[in-house]
This record gives C-alpha cells, sequence and structure tokens, in this order.
C-alpha cells in the first residue's frame, strides 16, 4: 500500500513541474500552449543523449530547461510576430519537436537504466543508506519541486514577474507602461516551456529512459492538474496558487491510481482525462456565465 | 508640443467601403494646453487619439512631439510619454492585481522590469498618500484585488496610474463615458486638478458638452474629420454649453441626423 502511495507522490511531483509551466500559459497568460506535448519529451531526449554520453546528470538540469525554454521561445514568436493562432503556433511547435527529439535521441526508445542519474548515484546512495533507500526518490523530487515553486514564487514577485501577470490580463496596460506585451508572452513561453522540459528531464531519470512518445496528452494532464488544483483551493485563501498546482497533481494521479486499481487500463487514461477535463472546463465556464449574468442584472 | 502635419486617413481603402476621414489634417497642440475635442459620432476623434498614440498607423503625413518624428514608432514606445486613460475602466488597471502591486507596476513605468522586487516597501506611504488624494478611501484597501473596485474607483486608480510618472501628454479617451453622472463628475475633477499640478498637456476627447465647455482652455470641435470648431482663450471663456449645442445641432442637420 505505501510503495502505491508513495508511486502516487513521485509521479505527482514530477507532474506538477510539468503544471507549473502549464500554469504560467493557461491561468497568468491566458495561452493555451500545447507545444509542452512537444518540449516535455525534448527535455527527455536531451537528458537522455546527455546521460547515454556519459555526461553528469546534474549538467542536464539547467540544459533542458533552456532547450525548452527555447522552443517555447519559437512558439511566441510564430505567435507573436507572424499572427498565427495560439493554438496552432502551440500544434506546429510540437510537431516539429517531434523529429528534434527523434534525432537528439537517435533513436524511438532510449533506455538510460544503467547510468547514473540525479536519482541513483554514489552520493544519493550514501545519504539515503539502507532501509532509506526506498523514500529517496521522493525525497529528490520533494526537494526539486519545493525550490522550483519558491523560485516561482519569487519571480511571480518581481518586477518582470509583474508584467507577466499584467500581460495575461490586460494587454493594453502593458503597452500603456511602455512594454511590448509581444516581447512579455514570448518571456512567458519560454519560462513555462523551460518547465515542461525540465519536467521531463526528471521524468527520463526517473523511470530511466526517454520514449518518443512520451509526451502526447501532456498538455491536457498538466491542464487538469492546475484547473484540479486551482479550483479545489480556489475557496481556501491564503493558499498560493503554486501549492494549489502541486496538490491538484498529486490528487489527479491518485485518481489515476484509483481508476487503475478499479480494472481500467492505463490505455483508457488518456479518455478518463479527457472527459475529466471537459466537465472542469465547462463546469468552469458555467459558473462563469451564471456570475456575468449576476453581474449584468445589477 | 505635438504636432500633426498633411495627415491622411482611410477607412477600408480598396473595397467600395472605402471612406476617406482625414484629408490633408493639421493640428498643434502646444505645451500647457488642456484641450476638450466635441463631435459626433464618425467624427473622427477617437481615430484622432489612435493615430496620436499609434494604435492605428496614419496613411500618410507626419506626427511630431517636440520636433521629434514619431510617425513610424510602435505604440508602447510612445507610451513612455504618452499616458491614456480609456473609456472603459477595466483598461487601465490589472483586474487580477491588487491595488499596491497596481500602483507598483504604474511606478516602475520607464524603469528597467527586471529581477527587482515588484513592490518597493518603502514607496508604501508614498502610494498611500497618492492614494488618499483621489479621496475613495483606497489608502485604506492596497490588498485588495483592483477587480473588486467599482468602475469609478477603477477610473480614478487608471487615472493617478497614468501620470504617476513623467508624462508629455495626457490622452483622455471618453474617459468619463463609462460612468454614472456623479462618478463622472468626481472623475472630471479629479483630472483637472491632476493636469493643473502636474502642469500636464492633455487632450480629452468627450460626449459631455458641459465638460468640454467648463474645463480644459482650448475646445476643437470635429466634424467629418475637419475641425469646425476652434476656441482657446477668452474666446473659450465665452463659449458655453447652449452655443456649443446649438454648432452642433448645425452640423448634425447637415448631415442629416
Amino acid at each position: 500500500m505505501s510503495s502505491i502511495l508513495l508511486g502516487i507522490l513521485e509521479e505527482g511531483l514530477v507532474y506538477a513541474i510539468l503544471s507549473f509551466g502549464i500554469y504560467i500559459t493557461y491561468s497568468i497568460l491566458d495561452f493555451p500552449d500545447l507545444s509542452v506535448d512537444g518540449t516535455y519529451p525534448l527535455g527527455a531526449a536531451v537528458t537522455a543523449a546527455m546521460i547515454a554520453a556519459g555526461m553528469d546528470p546534474l549538467i542536464t538540469l539547467p540544459v533542458s530547461f533552456l532547450a525548452g525554454a527555447l522552443a517555447g521561445i519559437i512558439t511566441g514568436t510564430i505567435h507573436v510576430k507572424l499572427g498565427v493562432r495560439d493554438l496552432l503556433s502551440g500544434i506546429i511547435v510540437s510537431t516539429g519537436l517531434y523529429s528534434v527529439n527523434l534525432r537528439i535521441a537517435g533513436k524511438s526508445n532510449l533506455p538510460i537504466f544503467s547510468k547514473d542519474s540525479i536519482f541513483s548515484n554514489p552520493v544519493v546512495g550514501r545519504i539515503f543508506a539502507g532501509g532509506l533507500s526506498f523514500i529517496s526518490n521522493a525525497a529528490i523530487l520533494l526537494l526539486i519541486v519545493l525550490v522550483l515553486k519558491l523560485l516561482l514564487d519569487a519571480y511571480l514577485n518581481t518586477r518582470s514577474g509583474y508584467l507577466l501577470r499584467a500581460a495575461g490580463s490586460n494587454r493594453k496596460l502593458v503597452i500603456s507602461l511602455g512594454k511590448n506585451d509581444g516581447m512579455v508572452r514570448i518571456l512567458g513561453l519560454a519560462l513555462a516551456n523551460g518547465f515542461a522540459a525540465f519536467a521531463g528531464c526528471i521524468m527520463a531519470q526517473k523511470q530511466g529512459y526517454f520514449e518518443l512518445s512520451m509526451g502526447t496528452g501532456m498538455m491536457v494532464i498538466g491542464l487538469a492538474n492546475v484547473i484540479i488544483g486551482t479550483q479545489l483551493f480556489s475557496r481556501l485563501g491564503g493558499l498560493k496558487a503554486t501549492t494549489a498546482v502541486i496538490a491538484g497533481a498529486i490528487i489527479y494521479r491518485a485518481c489515476v491510481a484509483a481508476a487503475i486499481n478499479a480494472g481500467l487500463e492505463p490505455g483508457d487514461m488518456k479518455l478518463i482525462t479527457a472527459v475529466l477535463f471537459l466537465v472542469i472546463i465547462a463546469a468552469g465556464n458555467l459558473r462563469k456565465n451564471r456570475a456575468a449574468r449576476r453581474a449584468r442584472s445589477c | 508640443m505635438l504636432s500633426l502635419k498633411g495627415i491622411n486617413k482611410y477607412y477600408n481603402p480598396g473595397t467600395v467601403n472605402e471612406m476617406c476621414l482625414f484629408e490633408d489634417y493639421d493640428l498643434e497642440i502646444r505645451d500647457g494646453e488642456f484641450v476638450s475635442i466635441v463631435g459626433s459620432n464618425g467624427s473622427g476623434k477617437t481615430s484622432l487619439l489612435n493615430m496620436i498614440c499609434g494604435s492605428i498607423p496614419v496613411d500618410s503625413g507626419r506626427i511630431l512631439i517636440d520636433g521629434r518624428d514619431v510617425t513610424h514608432m510602435p505604440e508602447y514606445r510612445r507610451a513612455e510619454f504618452i499616458g491614456r486613460v480609456y473609456q472603459n475602466p477595466a483598461l487601465g488597471t490589472c483586474p487580477d492585481m491588487t491595488i499596491l502591486e497596481n500602483m507598483s507596476l504604474a511606478d516602475t513605468k520607464g524603469k528597467s522590469f527586471d529581477l527587482r522586487r515588484g513592490t518597493d516597501k518603502r514607496r508604501k506611504e508614498h502610494y498611500r498618500e497618492l492614494l488618499s488624494g483621489l479621496g475613495l478611501g483606497l489608502e485604506n484597501k492596497l490588498d485588495i484585488k483592483v477587480g473588486s473596485l467599482s468602475g469609478g474607483q477603477r477610473q480614478a486608480m487608471a487615472l493617478l496610474m497614468s501620470t504617476m510618472t513623467d508624462i508629455d501628454f495626457l490622452i483622455l479617451d471618453e474617459h468619463t463615458a463609462a460612468l454614472d453622472p456623479k462618478t463622472a463628475d468626481l472623475i472630471m475633477e479629479l483630472t483637472d486638478r491632476i493636469v493643473r499640478e502636474k502642469g500636464l498637456t492633455a487632450l480629452m476627447v468627450t460626449h459631455n458638452l458641459r465638460y468640454a465647455a467648463e474645463y480644459g482652455n482650448r475646445l476643437i470641435m470635429m466634424h467629418e474629420g475637419r475641425d469646425v470648431l476652434d476656441l482657446s482663450g477668452a474666446e473659450k471663456e465665452r463659449t458655453g454649453v447652449e452655443l456649443l449645442l446649438s454648432k452642433f445641432n448645425e452640423i448634425s442637420v447637415e448631415c442629416g441626423n
């Protein structure tokens, strides 16, 4: 039982990293960014290729983030400079990344089990010696997610973070402040896809391989996490959105585990995610419509 | 000084609906002028403001600010020295952020939006002072989201935010039109006070002829992309609402509405 719970926690924490990215695009920028379906496996491909080549696993962390950020800049540029609609820009980039990822990894499945990773190396082995080894993954993930959460919270409270938040809800205001709102959105997409690739990097090291199709449906899953988290905890004042997103990711994984335990196949999960996602969005829209009607009637 | 020289602006060019709104249009606004612009719908008032701010391009002609050609400068760059308040109070503030965060954003205009703290706590007292000048009690609600404020409160904040840093021009785009009469009066008085205190050059488009007559030191009435009235100084002082209304009716009758 405890190993199932631990598994849920570990998976949830990896998806929480991805969800930080989705939180930036969907909640802050109001930009449905499908490029994460390509940037999540991009992070994994870069990581697997580097580790397979014998490089230090720690270096894969910043490199995968930067690779994702670069892809995000491309999505943003396609959208802002070429005027392609938001959804399409993401689809174009994630489609192109499929081939790029294959090129980087060299094959559609690149195992790195036998190599050192941030989860299994001599240092980790010494710290979590003996009976503690079963929690080492969870502990490392918790540390990573916590650091990322604090960094993101801190960033959103900087001048640049303020501008990013303003760009999502009122682009006229960004222009009034003498700033190019397109550039601000590109920056947001860079950050978001940096997080997505970072999540892919962590996942590749955790599961021990890169797999070409691992990105399919990631945007929807990440979005489900964000919406579950922010909707469930929106009434709890004082809880930061980033914390809610982490909780949402873990709750989502728990639901998935429960569904599989109840006899569903892992292959059914995409359909369940899609339906769940639709229900959440539709419920949110209905509530918004009601609120809008109330606002009009008074 | 702001000058528009030989401005041409067409709408729907190349179609059967092609319409010439401005043809060889000139305008000069001297420093310190507070210009009220009135005119019927479609007379070109808002297009004029949009061309000055860079929200829409001109087809030909030049726009100069203090002798500097800004005709092809993007809107966000012009915003560095032009402050603008829109008709819609929602456009001047960020609803998802608190009053304090909004004030900090406005205060950072013209500086670098880098990784320093978004809110400088040492400026908090200064923001409180500015807000208390509005007389709306907002200084005690610093941590409230702006989205929960009323239209009038948000417009007052928009006005404050757009004039917080040094600007050359204040553009008021029917900024009282979406407010109830009492709130509109309040915002109008506030506007006048801020313009006087800061010695701003202001352009105000309004449908309220009383405001146009009472406030400012120059008045322009536009019709079909031309200035049909341009009064300043003592001449403007003598002009009351009745005179404006009769002139307004005169041009409206001409085009049959």
